[in-house]
């Protein structure tokens, strides 16, 4: 198609004009007549049982049309919030699976779990009377420090999982790796924290709700990555409304992160009190409640050996991970630390053998669940943080020990002793490419000189490999997965010739707009102002899995073609009724249908008209109409992989970091809009170096406090904190989908971690400093270099 | 406490009862339904509801109502001439993919107008980034938002706005 | 945020019945510390006197030697104001990095000196160039005016008119942000004025100190080589997530000798 707007063109977005001029829909922009409005009222503990919860002198305040409490619910036989990914343990057998109340109904388990909901019909209302809910609490110790969660003595989360542990789980075999080991030239030891994140999509996560008591149709608008799943959660697992007598709507959606995938305790209680309020209702979270309340990410603590040969051959990895769920399971909790984690140890080597145990531990903390990337920045980390001490304990150049162990591009598709299989790749010139745009030739002039001006600085590499593409069913439905991964498309013609396209996969941020259109612009010919993407509502889009682990394009964009190819299908038979001419015999290219070797055509659009006014239509052989659906079930994951490099220096007398110099080469497969995977690889690329540098959510170890609950104490990156990005690309294209393509979304941040802490140990090492934890803030980064000198100078 | 407020927004004279409590974002939002300036925090640091009163870019929701009383309110909403013909920084914007899921967007927009003409239509790289300081941006890692404000300062000044 | 009652008073004197006559009244200036409190129903005024309209409190003027700066003045006025700039450089670059850009539009410089929070920048200023500042009744002398953690020498009622600063021949400031809220984790005014040589401290401590023996050091030798070995101890000061006493003593020292070469330049 044309170039110019066709796969692979800079195409502007088509959803920018209604987001720069203010006239984008959020949840909390909806307005809804006589609504009320809730607040939610939220432990002040991390563990206490409530002892008595009196609401009387709150109901009678003003404005205030009704309060829920757990006990209702309870009354009301409501369901518990689900995790709907079964992992099994070592020994085969079910995670352990905590009830998860909507509200708590005699225990809170973390500060921020919901104990009632006010609606009234003002914010204000709600919050005053929430003021005077009573609740006595008889405060309990609390378990918050995760290393120490299966110690003897440590409090317990929940009886129904003794010793606070969800599951040992493994993948491996534990003894032919010890054997390696035995024969190592070389072992690499690691300790490292993943830290704990926190995700703050820009839009707080909101809900709004009402009932239509004529029809008995209840209308949620959620914040929500994924509709589909959320209606299906709340129908067939918590609320028990009739599926198809809840529509669930999320419309534009102000980042998510995977924040926004899971379904919370919140959201459900609005759409459930909408029909005993009998009147809508709306909630919105303040930041605050966001910080306590929305899924938190990453939270290990790990343990890595790697076994080398001399000449710096992998021979095998071992790995031991604690990963913190919180204090109940989220949607898909169980799944990230074993699935989306240790699958990816291999990394972009040939590494043999692999073994990780990882336990799962409850804290009363809040739950951890999917963020950005899910599991696999977790696996980069450790793989690539463990490479380059190896390279550094070896005095091995880090980029030649990596070189050495890649993957070769002949041995794809590549069984890895991890269970995935990568279908393709070529590591060694995007290595070579990075290096080539990062000047690291000139790297130790430039160390030279900055030491010049009293700073330190350091270079490092991170070359990461995701498995994304959310994902073949049949293979995560026998890892315990509760649903199918497949993805769903509609091509809905309208008679004028223009084109509606109903996509189960949701843009929070992601430009489904644009680049779906792009898609149907090249494989239909149809003007990309003739093209409406419709997303994010379950009664207009087939039912679909939503948008998270970098699936939408290579799952949710493979079903546009699919369905592309029906319409084309069906055009041809229509076509060559109107060109009396075979089926056979008639080829589509650039919107208009043709018969081979001759002059004759029919454009699209007449084929269209023509399918909603048979008059002259071939009836017995076609039905009228042009409206076609397609499912994907991709038969893989994707394997997007590269290279970041980054280069920073570090002020001694302050700690401070500062990067001077980010360089990533990525593969991606091809690429649909090179202006949008950019885009998505800036974002990333600033969540992960935001985990390596700023981020990083505290609580108080002894109370459960969330210090790090604003703003004002948890670090978000902002624009000084960065330079410019050097980007690059090499395409494999996908094999085994029609695309080509990879997914885009998370490699940023996937990556970035390992490059920031590798280049800060490089920076330090002159100094003797072995290891800093992230965040390396300035104050962790001087108190490292004091601790080592304090050390040389015992 | 019920106040009678007035004030003109995106040229129009507006006005409202309020509580002496109300913020003008929510004076904004919930009273004239106009939503394209956003909250996204409760403690003044995140940008989104950055608005122009008085030829000052303040945040919204750190403003009373009433303390605006009077005042010339400009949001995202006034920015554009038409549908079809953005103000340069909106068009700079949409050039350089500065925006992806568009809830920082707003408040981004307002104040780096506001920044182009604090600093006479001249700016480097270092100054964006220094004065996007009181604007969090969660999804573009700022690269194209600094991009985009470079490109705008000199499209501002040859449109004379 | 509790309802309250709201005053918008036209004159001083209105300003401060309100607040006597009503006992639990707070006034706002730019209320870039108020309303967030008031947000987090931290605060519970049965009233809120505005200082919008009292014209008489903001401005600049230059008196004698002196910048004599309103309570009501903003924080981007004392920034981009020609006069600071010229007499006291180091004070508009103070004022030009505190908060962000919409903070310098509303904040003002009696609001951040009567709040005296610990991590405020202008309590560095007014001490180090010794300062007066003037209320509606009286007269204070920097060193007297700040009391301990959000504490001053303000009774009820009173209001801070103005601050007058001593123009200084060397000054200047540097301040090492808190990561994630931006304020001053430790910030170091360092000024040499007619009356000798001022190393005042923000942000480390519960309240705004002088560090006496780097202003001896200086007063002999203004460079930064002189308080090269002069150590401040990290007892009492801040500890928080973001830094420890230890981190912030020793920031003490890395930001005065900073502040010195800067003042020197």
């Amino acid at each position: 198609m044309t170039a110019a707007t066709g796969i692979g063109a800079r195409v502007l977005r088509t959803e920018d004009k209604r987001f720069l001029t203010g006239t984008g829909r959020y949840v909390d922009d909806l307005p809804l007549a006589r609504a009320t409005y809730a607040y939610f009222l939220r432990s002040p503990h991390a563990h206490a049982k409530i002892k008595n919860l009196d609401i009387s002198a709150a109901a009678k305040m003003s404005g205030v049309v009704n309060i829920f409490t757990g006990k209702d619910l309870v009354d009301a036989k409501v369901g518990g919030l689900i995790c709907g990914w079964v992992v099994k343990d070592k020994h085969g057998e079910p995670h352990k699976a905590p009830p998860h109340p909507v509200m708590a109904v005699d225990t809170v388990r973390y500060v921020g779990d919901t104990v009632a909901m006010v609606v009234a019909n003002s914010y204000d209302d709600a919050k005053d009377a929430a003021e005077a809910i009573k609740v006595d609490y008889d405060v309990q110790p609390a378990n918050i420090d995760l290393a120490k969660s299966f110690d003897k003595g440590s409090p317990q989360v929940h009886p129904e999982a003794p010793g606070n542990l969800i599951y040992d789980w493994e993948i491996g075999v534990k003894a032919d790796v010890e054997a390696a080991f035995a024969k190592a030239a070389h072992v690499t030891k690691l300790d490292l924290i993943n830290n704990r994140l926190i995700p703050n999509a820009m839009e707080p996560r909101a809900a709004a709700a009402e009932y239509d008591k004529g029809t008995g149709n209840y209308t949620l608008w959620s914040t929500s990555q994924n509709p589909h799943v959320l209606r299906l959660i709340l129908s067939a697992f918590v609320l028990g409304i009739p599926e198809h007598k809840l529509r669930v709507v999320a419309p534009d959606v102000g980042g998510g992160f995977g924040s926004k995938i899971f379904c919370y305790a919140d959201e459900t209680m609005v759409c459930w009190a909408a029909s005993r309020v009998g009147r809508p209702i709306k909630w919105t979270a303040e930041r605050s409640e966001s910080f306590q309340t929305d899924c938190h990410g990453r939270d290990h603590v790990t343990h890595a050996e790697l076994a080398l040969d001399k000449d710096g051959k992998f021979l095998a990895l071992k790995v031991e991970t604690i990963a913190n769920m919180g204090a109940y399971l989220s949607t898909f909790a169980t799944a990230v630390p074993t699935y989306l984690y240790a699958t990816l140890l291999a990394g972009q080597y040939t590494t043999p053998l692999i073994y990780a145990n990882v336990k799962a531990a409850l804290t009363h903390t809040a739950p951890v669940d999917a963020y950005r990337g899910a599991g696999r920045p977790e696996a980069t980390f450790v793989v690539e943080s463990i490479v380059s001490k190896a390279a550094a304990e070896m005095k091995i150049d880090p980029a030649e020990l990596r070189r050495k162990n890649f993957i070769p591009s002949t041995a794809f598709p590549y069984q890895t002793p991890v269970a995935l299989q990568y279908d393709s790749g070529n590591y060694p010139p995007i290595i070579d490419e990075a290096m080539k745009m990062a000047d690291y030739k000139g790297f130790e002039a430039r160390r030279t000189e900055a030491k010049s001006r009293g700073k330190l600085r350091g270079i490092g590499f991170s070359s990461y490999i995701e498995a994304c593409g959310l994902a073949p069913s049949q293979v995560v439905g026998s890892l315990g997965a509760g649903v199918g991964q497949w993805e769903s498309a509609q091509i809905k013609f309208n008679p004028t010739g223009n084109v509606q396209v109903m996509t189960g996969a949701h843009s929070h941020g992601q430009s489904h707009e644009t680049t779906f259109a792009q898609i149907i612009h090249d494989k239909l010919g149809v003007p990309m102002d003739q093209i409406e993407i419709v997303h994010g509502d379950t009664a207009t889009t087939p039912f679909g899995m939503g948008s998270y682990g970098s699936r939408s394009l290579a799952v949710g964009g493979s079903a546009i073609v699919k369905a592309t190819e029906k319409i084309i299908a069906k055009g041809k038979k229509v076509a060559a009724h109107l060109m009396e001419a075979s089926v056979a015999d008639v080829e589509f290219e650039n919107g208009v249908f043709k018969v081979t070797g001759t002059d004759k055509n029919v454009p699209l659009a007449q084929v269209v008209f023509a399918a909603y006014v048979p008059h002259n239509y071939p009836l017995a052989e076609v039905e009228p109409g042009m409206d076609e659906n397609a499912f994907y079930d991709p038969a893989n994951f994707v394997y997007p992989a590269g290279t970041q490099i980054c280069e920073l220096e570090i002020d001694p007398d302050t700690g401070t970091t500062e990067i001077v110099n980010f360089t990533a080469i990525d593969d991606f497969g091809n690429i649909i809009n090179p202006m949008i995977v950019e885009g998505q690889v800036h974002g990333g690329i600033v969540q992960g170096v935001g985990q390596a540098l700023l981020e990083g959510a505290v609580y108080d170890k002894s109370t459960g406090q969330l210090i790090s609950g604003s703003f004002m104490d948890y670090t978000m990156p902002r624009a000084d904190n960065f330079p410019s990005f050097k980007l690059g690309y090499k395409v494999t294209p996908c094999p085994h989908n029609p695309l080509g393509v990879k997914g885009c979304g998370e490699a940023g941040a996937i990556a970035s971690p390992a490059a920031v802490m590798n280049a800060i140990h490089n920076a330090l090492a002159p100094v003797g400093v072995k290891h800093v934890e992230m965040p390396a803030t300035p104050l962790n980064v001087w108190q490292s270099i004091k601790g080592a000198q304090r050390q040389a100078a015992e | 406490m019920s106040i009678s407020v007035a004030m003109t927004v995106n040229g129009k004279a507006v006005s409202g009862k309020v509580e002496a409590r109300t913020l003008l974002v929510q004076f904004l939002r919930e009273h004239l339904g106009m939503t394209g300036t956003h909250v996204g925090c409760d403690t003044s640091q995140c940008g989104a509801c950055v608005v122009d009163v008085d030829g000052k870019s303040v945040k919204s929701c750190t403003i009373l109502a009433v303390q605006a009383e009077g005042s010339k309110v400009i949001t995202i909403e006034g920015l554009a001439e038409s549908p079809d013909k953005l103000h340069p920084m909106q068009e700079a914007f949409r050039e350089n993919h500065a925006l992806q899921c568009g809830f920082c967007t707003p408040g981004m927009v307002m104040s780096a107008i506001d920044m182009v003409k604090r600093h006479n239509y001249q700016l480097d790289e270092a100054t964006v980034r220094r004065e996007l300081e009181g604007n969090l941006c969660r999804c573009t890692g700022y690269h194209n938002i600094v991009k985009a404000i470079l490109a705008a300062a000199p499209a501002m000044k040859s449109a004379g706005v | 945020m509790y309802d309250f009652a709201y005053h918008r008073p036209k004159s001083v004197a209105d300003a401060v019945k309100l607040l006597k006559d009503k006992p639990e009244a707070r006034a706002i200036s730019g209320g870039m510390t108020l309303i967030p409190t008031l947000k987090q129903r931290l605060a519970r005024p049965s009233d809120v006197v505005d200082l919008g309209a009292v014209k008489e409190l903001s401005g600049i003027k230059l008196e004698g030697t002196n910048v004599v700066i309103g309570g009501m003045t903003k924080h981007a006025e004392v920034a981009t104001s020609a006069d600071v700039k010229a007499a006291i450089p180091a004070l508009a670059h103070l004022a030009g990095h505190i908060g962000d850009p919409q903070v310098r539009n509303r904040g003002t410089i009696g609001g951040s000196v009567a709040n005296n929070d610990p991590a405020a920048d202008y309590p560095g200023a007014v001490v180090a160039l010794n300062a007066t500042v003037t209320t509606n009744t009286r007269k204070i002398a920097a060193d007297e005016f700040f009391k301990g953690l959000f504490e001053t020498a303000l009774a009820d009622g009173e209001l801070i008119t103005s601050i007058s600063f001593p123009k200084a021949e060397k000054a200047a400031y540097m301040k090492f942000p808190n990561p994630a809220s931006r304020y001053a984790m430790v910030g170091v005014f360092v000024a040499k004025t007619a009356a000798g040589v001022r190393v005042a401290v923000t942000g480390a401590g519960p309240c705004v100190f002088r560090v006496k023996a780097m202003e001896d050091a200086l007063a002999k030798n203004f460079s930064s080589a002189a308080i090269k070995d002069i150590t401040i101890p990290a007892d009492g000061l801040n500890s928080d997530i973001h830094g420890s006493a230890e981190y912030r003593a020793h920031l003490v020292g890395v930001m005065a000798r900073r502040a010195v070469d800067a003042a020197n330049k």
